[in-house]
């Protein structure tokens, strides 16, 4: 552990690994993860609604399942595969399954609770590809959301899971192709 | 030939950008800022006997910290009283930073900038303050009895008192066949948007420039009070409101305290500055709404029609009025909704509370207004043995009847309370419809056959919307016949992006996917009032309308020149300006847009094209004198008066005969937000303000303890609705009436969603469980202590007999 020269605070040097590249970073040990991601990875798309894991705006991926990037520490999140809204774009940038979703269906206004949603539901419809109104409604009951009243996140779930089950097809009659 | 846009449920353009982590909120800003953090009072009612900051000077990372002492200037006056109003006797507001007296928990008294938030927070916690204690005053009834007081200079704890009338209420209600009284109350709630407040500011002191980036409702507001507390000319204060996360009422307010103190302590530091509140300090220092206390006295006929009505209530305005009495003025007058009333009393008291401040909340006093009016129909209606729909439309305002004036009245804006157009009788037809209203006397008396608790409730309400002064559109069309499109006032989630370029791909006939739109920023619009009172659509979309009007005709005479045609014979289809019958005759709005600009050099491909040797009558003055350089058109929206916007909501509930539990079978609306311009966004709109409406009647309520501690101040503890919450569908209808104010028919659409809700679920409960509901919230514990009372009461009836 070093100081910071400027705050006098200790420092570790950590790497965290999101959306497959490799950042190193100097924070301190009481950083936030989701301040490391927004602050020192310039990573703002993980929102932070309220600081004490209720709301869920910070939902990132961590191996694969959704956690609260707000109640975990940058220097315990080095050891994990860490993906944020900005990582489940498509290789070619378009919109991801999720978020081609939500779109499609208005699944947001202001947007600041959309990145969390669309984490937690890209990991739900992962383990469920093929959710019913009642999974969609409990794939989404730990996030808060203000302006739309959840019909059209609901909606949002049911055509992401859509879309990712087209696309499934789609991949399996290339590969059948080949 | 073009798609109509106005009326499609256009996808959102701004969402590209949303959903792949690509807005820029105020937090996401400037990287390279300090950060502030604010010591906040922790008593609800205190004198400042000192403050210490000495501990604080020598911390590493700190670069200043700020008292009260140290503010200058019109800094160190009170933040403005923004909405004066003669009845407003005893406006008070409170310092940026505390001076000698806290009077809420949450109070700002001093700021720290340090290099990041840790540092800030840490060093905030090393202050130093010494209090004595004053007596808080919490909740209406103490403020009513003022026993004591929260301002020294206030008797009575009474800010306002205001009563507006027409007919004789008095003599109608005495002479009237039947009366009813009765008390009612709602509790406080607040706007909650996901986002909190934040606010980042830039001094260039080269160009001697402020730039603030503020999450608010209102950027011209930010920037006439940041010049006015600065200092500074206004030409010298930029401010513009990035991706916004969400606003509900709270975000007009302006300034906030941090809103000066960050650019006055980026000025300072010659260093970019930024605040960002957290939850609990969204909780404890923004603004709550909703609390009042409410008597009414009504008199009518034996067919249900209300004869005089008379309406007394207290309004909690918490410890300062900056907001003036936008809110109470809102209760009193909207209370009227959809009917007729011979004569009208109505007469409130504001009062001081040491409590955060109360301010707008989706809404803004009309959930209030409405609880009030539809609890006393339905009272009626169980007075008089009748269907609570007929005494509801044997009081309606009849379609024929509209420009339709209450008395003498007068609106929030000053203006005549005067409704433009409605078909409440239509409205009333498609809700019962939706929820086949004349057949669930059937569905409860099954359900209590099996033991089970179902009733429907119904509210209708009426909103003004569109609220002037006025709003301003620019739309320029650049040479590359991209169109680019401003309105001053500001986006939170509105899709304001979306709407407006609709609009202008109507208006103007160019491609949707061509125009560009800028909301709230003070360098493209420097003339603007802001987003409220569901005024966006109506005001700005009016306002962009008139303006692609402007940029129209221009372009048409402009093309009429080159064409050598009339412009009566031209169309502009899909950016394209053609001669009618005969397309291949045509010009682009790009080329056009160079024609509009004599220039006396070359730059590119278009500008060779038009420089002044090669455009133009050599007999003229390159530019006519009656005109000006530009392809573009500017033009102001700037009402007589609100557009009237309403809608009825049924909802279906059951209780749980054992918990209390109250759930939502089925949730219905009618909405009439007069000419739809994307119904996608409107239906949007209503959703969300559904479970707004649903928190308010169920859920959300602030805990104040008697000393003035927020004592839920946190998600984990204000239970705002999650999905499993709100009702699973919301089937809506809607009505189009359009208004005759404005060039598009658009009425207001915004806060609707919410407005009728606590009135649905009171009505909903009261039917399943056959007695009076009279306050809002209502928890389970709550409608199961209810449930005993009723059930003693009925004991001790038997008693007696």
């Amino acid at each position: 552990m070093t100081m910071s020269p400027t705050t006098a605070e200790p420092v570790e040097t950590i790497r965290l690994r999101v959306n497959g590249v490799t950042h190193e970073a100097q924070v301190p040990p009481r950083r936030l993860l989701s301040d490391a991601l927004r602050h020192d990875l310039g990573l703002t798309g993980t929102h932070v609604g309220c600081e004490h894991g209720v709301c869920g705006a910070c939902t990132i991926l961590v191996d694969g399942q959704p956690m609260r990037s707000c109640l975990m520490f940058a220097v315990s999140a080095q050891d994990y595969e860490l993906t944020t809204v900005e990582g489940l774009t498509r290789p070619d940038g378009s919109l991801g399954p999720v978020q081609q979703a939500f779109k499609d269906c208005h699944g947001l206004q202001c947007g600041f609770c959309t990145p969390g949603f669309i984490t937690t539901i890209t990991a739900g419809i992962a383990e469920n590809p093929d959710p019913d109104r009642a999974e969609a409604r409990d794939m989404i009951s730990g996030n808060l959301c203000r302006c739309t009243g959840y019909q059209n996140i609901v909606a949002s779930v049911l055509r992401a899971a859509e879309i990712q089950r087209e696309d499934a097809q789609n991949g399996d009659g290339e590969e059948q192709g080949r | 030939m073009t798609t109509k846009m106005m009326g499609e449920p256009v996808a959102r353009v701004e969402d590209d950008r949303l959903v792949t982590g690509r807005g820029r909120y105020a937090d996401d800003l400037a990287p390279e800022a300090l950060e502030m953090a604010v010591l906040r009072s922790p008593h609800a009612h205190a004198r400042i006997v000192s403050i210490d900051v000495d501990a604080v000077l020598d911390v590493a990372g700190v670069h200043a910290v700020y008292t009260y002492e140290d503010l200058e200037g019109a800094l160190a006056e009170p933040l403005p009283l923004l909405i004066p109003h003669p009845n407003l006797t005893h406006g008070r507001t409170q310092y940026a930073l505390a001076k000698d007296e806290v009077n809420y928990v949450g109070e700002a008294i001093a700021i720290v900038i340090a290099d990041n938030r840790y540092l800030a927070e840490d060093a905030v916690g090393l202050i130093e303050v010494q209090y004595e204690f004053l007596p808080p005053v919490v909740g209406i009834d103490a403020a009513r009895a003022a026993e004591n007081l929260v301002h020294d200079d206030v008797p009575g704890n009474v800010a306002a008192t205001m009563e507006q009338s027409f007919g004789d209420p008095e003599a109608d209600i005495g002479g009237a066949p039947h009366r009813l009284t009765f008390d009612l109350e709602i509790e406080r709630s607040a706007c909650m948007p996901m986002e909190g407040r934040g606010t980042v500011a830039r001094w260039d002191p080269d160009l001697k420039r402020m730039s603030v980036w503020s999450s608010t409702q209102t950027s011209t507001g930010v920037r006439a009070a940041v010049a006015t507390k600065l200092g500074l000319d206004l030409s010298q204060v930029d401010v513009i409101t990035p991706d916004v996360g969400g606003g509900f009422g709270v975000k007009i307010v302006h300034p906030w305290p941090e809103e000066v103190l960050v650019p006055m302590a980026a000025k300072v530091l010659g260093r970019p500055v930024k605040f960002t509140e957290d939850r609990r300090e969204h909780f404890i220092s923004s603004a709550h709404e909703r609390g009042q206390q409410q008597h009414i006295d009504v008199g009518f006929d034996d067919d249900g029609r209300i004869l005089g009505l008379s309406v007394q209530f207290w309004h909690d305005n918490g410890a300062y009025t900056p907001y003036g009495l936008i809110v109470p003025i809102i209760t009193s007058t909207q209370l009227i909704g959809p009917y007729k009333l011979p004569s009208y009393r109505v007469v409130f008291q504001s009062l001081y509370t040491n409590t955060v401040i109360v301010t707008p909340y989706r809404g803004a006093g009309r959930p209030q207004g409405v609880f009030a009016m539809e609890r006393t129909m339905d009272a009626i209606a169980a007075y008089l043995g009748k269907d609570r729909t007929e005494v509801r439309e044997v009081n309606f305002i009849q379609p024929d009847e509209f420009p339709y004036a209450h008395g003498e009245l007068s609106f929030q804006d000053g203006r005549p309370l005067i409704y433009d157009s409605g078909n409440y009788p239509e409205m009333m037809r498609k809700a019962k419809a939706l929820v086949d209203w004349d057949e669930f006397e059937k569905v409860r008396d099954e359900a209590r056959a099996e033991g089970r608790k179902v009733g429907i409730g119904i509210a209708c309400y009426v909103e003004g919307t569109g609220v002037g002064p006025y709003e301003g559109g620019h739309v320029q069309i650049e040479t590359s016949g991209k169109v680019k499109v401003s309105t001053g006032l500001t986006t939170q989630g509105q899709g304001h992006e979306t709407a407006f370029a609709q609009i202008v791909a109507d208006e103007l006939g160019v491609r949707f996917e061509d125009i560009q739109v800028v909301t709230g920023d003070t360098r493209r619009s420097p003339y603007s009032v802001g987003t409220f009172a569901s005024r966006a659509a109506v005001m700005s979309g009016s306002a962009v309308a008139l303006a692609a009007r402007a940029a129209k005709a221009k372009a048409l005479r402009l093309a009429a020149d080159a064409l050598e045609v009339d412009v009566d014979d031209l169309e502009i289809v899909d950016g394209i300006v053609r001669v009618k019958g005969a397309p291949a005759s045509q010009i682009a709005l790009g080329t056009l847009a160079v024609l509009s600009n004599p220039l006396r050099y070359a730059f590119d491909e278009a500008s060779r094209a038009a420089t002044q040797f090669a455009v133009g009558d050599p007999t003229k003055p390159p530019v006519a004198e009656d005109d000006e350089p530009g392809l573009e058109g500017k033009d102001y929206y700037s009402p007589m008066r609100s557009t009237f916007a309403s809608g009825i909501h049924i909802v279906i509930v059951e209780t749980d005969p054992e918990t209390a539990e109250v759930s939502i079978l089925k949730y219905a609306v009618v909405h009439d937000c007069g000419t739809l311009i994307n119904p996608r966004i409107v239906e949007g709109q209503v959703h969300g303000g559904v479970a707004q409406g649903v928190g308010g009647a169920l859920y959300e309520r602030m805990a104040y303890d008697e000393t003035g501690q927020l004592q839920n101040a946190s998600f984990m503890d204000f239970l705002m609705p999650y999905v499993t919450e709100v009702p699973e569908s919301i089937e809506i209808d809607h009505l189009e009436t359009p208004s005759p104010l404005n060039p598009l028919g658009l009425k207001g659409a915004g806060e609707a969603g919410v407005i009728p809700g606590a009135a649905a679920f009171a009505s909903a409960i009261e039917d399943a469980e056959n007695f009076t509901i009279t306050s809002m919230p209502i928890s389970p514990s709550e409608l199961y202590a209810l449930r005993l009372s009723k059930a003693t009461d009925t004991a001790t009836e038997r008693t007696n007999t």
